[in-house]
């Protein structure tokens, strides 16, 4: 691998492993802030691995979430709480008890499998009619686990789904999910996809199918959104608001934030905007700044989120980082006098 | 199914499904104006309907008059949409529908947040109008007076904007900049003027919407009209967003459509008429993406 590629790779691993360090070393409570933003790096960069490569938008990646955090979910909770608050199972989920890892491997299968069913007709679809039929997915999905208790909790709380998702495996998940979305950018597939998002009509030209490229990515997308959903459902008490409209317009922002079109823009986004969020949440319930107390109002996060978000739209519509990779070349333009002389 | 059919023709239901119908193309109007002119779909638009029903709760809760509620709920909506359209459309203007539809998805996140910190999640009871809900007969069907008041006041303001766009020269100027922008400017059609005009009807429709919609909902909520707006967006979509008459129409078609599955769905099955809808939705836009109401298949670029 050529040295640039590999910094590519390098930087968004780096700051997961920064993520970490900074996880290690604070107090438990706060350990959560961090297990929350390894989370939302693996949904947002399986997001990115659609929305970045493709340049479309897609309003439906929660669903993949909400199925993977339902299939984790239910197969993994004790047999014994099971009809506690999901009476209604069918038999086969009602007397079926996974393992920790097990159940984020089906999560991640299931997300892919119902990206790839959603995405056979969907694929077809480009600009404003494949955004408004991703947030009809959305819909759809939210309203069957809201309402049919055979494959789930419905509008019941997951409680006592076994929470193992600690800093190490959700790191360890978010490195995974990079790693993936990186091998799959370098490849073939991920290249003719970004020729695709560049100019579709060369691309036809040269001999890429838009529509089959755009399949593969989606399908990997959901595979990866699922594996993410395993993870949040191992971490939190969710339930089907969780997974919803909120979720969708966080993880959309982080994406933007830091720039759709590059995975270091889709790491930074998340790691960035979920920091804030932390600071905010806190500063929610009181917040100690050199001996002053600083409070304000509950919502207060959303409301400099979406600000944030309009903002770096309207001044700097490829995100935080460019939309580029990361490198160093930044550098050597702040000394072109050297260059010249070598 | 005939049990289905039977009531899904019965003239009450095809009353309630076309006064929602009116209500829904009264919303695509707003938000194809504005699409037209500037090709932004703002999915911000039911943020403007929460803000004008915050508007009429304000004022039915002080016991104001119905008209000053109603003015309030028209000043409130018209500002904040000259607002969102100074600070966010115009900056925008050129950047791709999707970077738009994204961050106007941003301005309804911040609308709505900043409604939750302001009034709280349990929301305000606008009830002025609420006499409004009583049914009245005709022939021997019982029909709530806000589902004629909201046929008809559609019917008007559609009237009154076709006349506005066909026979007035700012109305020429909004067509031709929603036929081909940089051409209208170039013949002289004055860019800002014409997307704050559009934004600006736009407004007005949202307060129109606000004022009907309070009627059969009165608790308003940060979350107001977001449902509606959702379904109304897919229904434009439906419909193509090319013309304004084919995005009213979606409008219309996914608001009865809506209204007669709610009535007709049977008992067991109407928690799931999110998933019907939006399953037609998606077979719609399977067989027909340019919109059903459009003529003629888009062209695709070639090399």
């Amino acid at each position: 691998m050529r040295p640039r590629a590999l910094l590519q790779l390098a930087g968004p691993i780096a700051l997961v492993l920064g993520a970490v360090l900074v996880g290690l070393s604070v107090s438990r409570s706060t350990e959560i802030y961090v297990i929350n933003a390894l989370v939302s790096v693996a949904v947002v960069v399986a997001l990115y691995v659609f929305v970045g490569n493709s340049g479309v938008l897609s309003f439906g990646h929660i669903s993949f979430v909400a199925v993977g955090a339902w299939a984790a979910g239910v197969l993994s909770v004790p047999e014994q709480e099971k009809p506690a608050f999901m009476p209604f199972l069918f038999d086969f989920l009602r007397d079926t008890t996974v393992g920790n890892v097990p159940s984020l491997v089906i999560a991640g299968c299931v997300g892919g499998v119902f990206a790839l069913l959603v995405g056979l007709p969907l694929m077809r679809l480009s600009g404003l009619a494949a955004g408004i039929a991703t947030f009809a997915v959305l819909e759809i999905t939210n309203n069957v686990l809201r309402y049919y208790e055979k494959i789930g909790p419905g509008l019941n709380t997951f409680s006592s789904v076994p929470e193992t998702t600690d800093l190490e495996q959700a790191a360890i998940v978010a490195l995974v999910v990079i790693v993936v979305a990186f091998a799959y950018q370098q490849s073939r597939f991920g290249r003719q996809l970004r020729a695709t998002r560049e100019d579709p009509a060369a691309a036809r030209a040269v001999g890429v199918s838009i529509y089959r490229q755009r399949l593969v990515a989606f399908t990997l997308s959901g595979f990866l959104a699922g594996l993410a959903g395993g993870l949040y459902v191992h971490f939190l008490p969710i339930n089907v608001d969780t997974v919803y409209l909120d979720l969708t317009f966080i993880t959309l922002a982080m994406l933007v934030i830091g720039g759709a079109t590059s995975l270091w823009g889709a790491v930074v986004g998340a790691l960035s905007v979920s920091a804030l969020d932390s600071v905010l949440a806190n500063a929610e319930n009181g917040l100690d700044v050199l001996g002053r107390t600083i409070e304000v109002p509950a919502g207060t996060r959303i409301v400099v989120v979406s600000a944030l978000m309009a903002l770096v739209l309207i001044l700097r519509p490829s995100g935080l980082t460019g939309g580029r990779e990361l490198s160093f070349d930044w550098l050597r333009r702040l000394r072109p006098a050297r260059e010249a002389v070598e | 199914m005939s049990d289905f059919l039977r009531t899904a023709v019965e003239l009450q239901v095809q009353a309630d499904a076309i006064g929602l119908g009116a209500i829904f193309a009264l919303m695509a109007v707003g938000i194809g104006l504005v699409f037209g002119v500037l090709r932004l779909v703002n999915f911000a638009y039911g943020q403007l309907i929460m803000a004008g029903g915050f508007a009429l709760a304000f004022a039915s809760e002080r016991g104001w008059p119905v008209a000053v509620g109603i003015a309030l709920c028209l000043v409130v909506v018209l500002a904040l949409s000259l607002a969102m359209e100074r600070v966010v459309f115009r900056p925008l203007r050129g950047q791709s529908p999707a970077v738009m539809l994204t961050a106007t998805f941003a301005v309804a996140f911040l609308l709505q947040s900043i409604a939750l910190i302001w009034f709280g999640p349990l929301g305000k009871t606008a009830v002025s109008l609420a006499q409004l809900n009583r049914p009245v007969s005709v022939g021997d069907v019982e029909i709530r007076k806000i589902t004629i008041v909201a046929i008809v006041t559609a019917a008007v303001c559609l009237a009154l904007l076709v006349l506005l766009l066909n026979r007035t020269s700012i109305g020429l100027h909004m067509r031709a900049a929603a036929m081909d922008f940089s051409t209208a400017r170039l013949v002289g059609v004055r860019a800002s003027l014409v997307s704050a005009v559009a934004v600006l009807l736009s407004g007005i429709l949202a307060a129109v919407v606000a004022v009907l919609l309070t009627v059969q909902f009165p608790t308003v909520t940060p979350t107001y009209a977001l449902r509606e707006t959702i379904l109304v967006l897919a229904g434009v979509v439906v419909g193509g967003m090319t013309r304004l008459v084919s995005a009213t129409l979606g409008g219309f078609a996914i608001g009865y459509v809506s209204g007669v599955l709610a009535a007709a769905l049977p008992s067991g099955q109407s928690q799931y008429l999110p998933s019907f809808v939006f399953g037609l939705v998606i077979l719609v836009l399977l067989l027909r993406p340019g919109g059903v109401f459009t003529r003629g298949a888009g062209t695709v670029e070639r090399v």
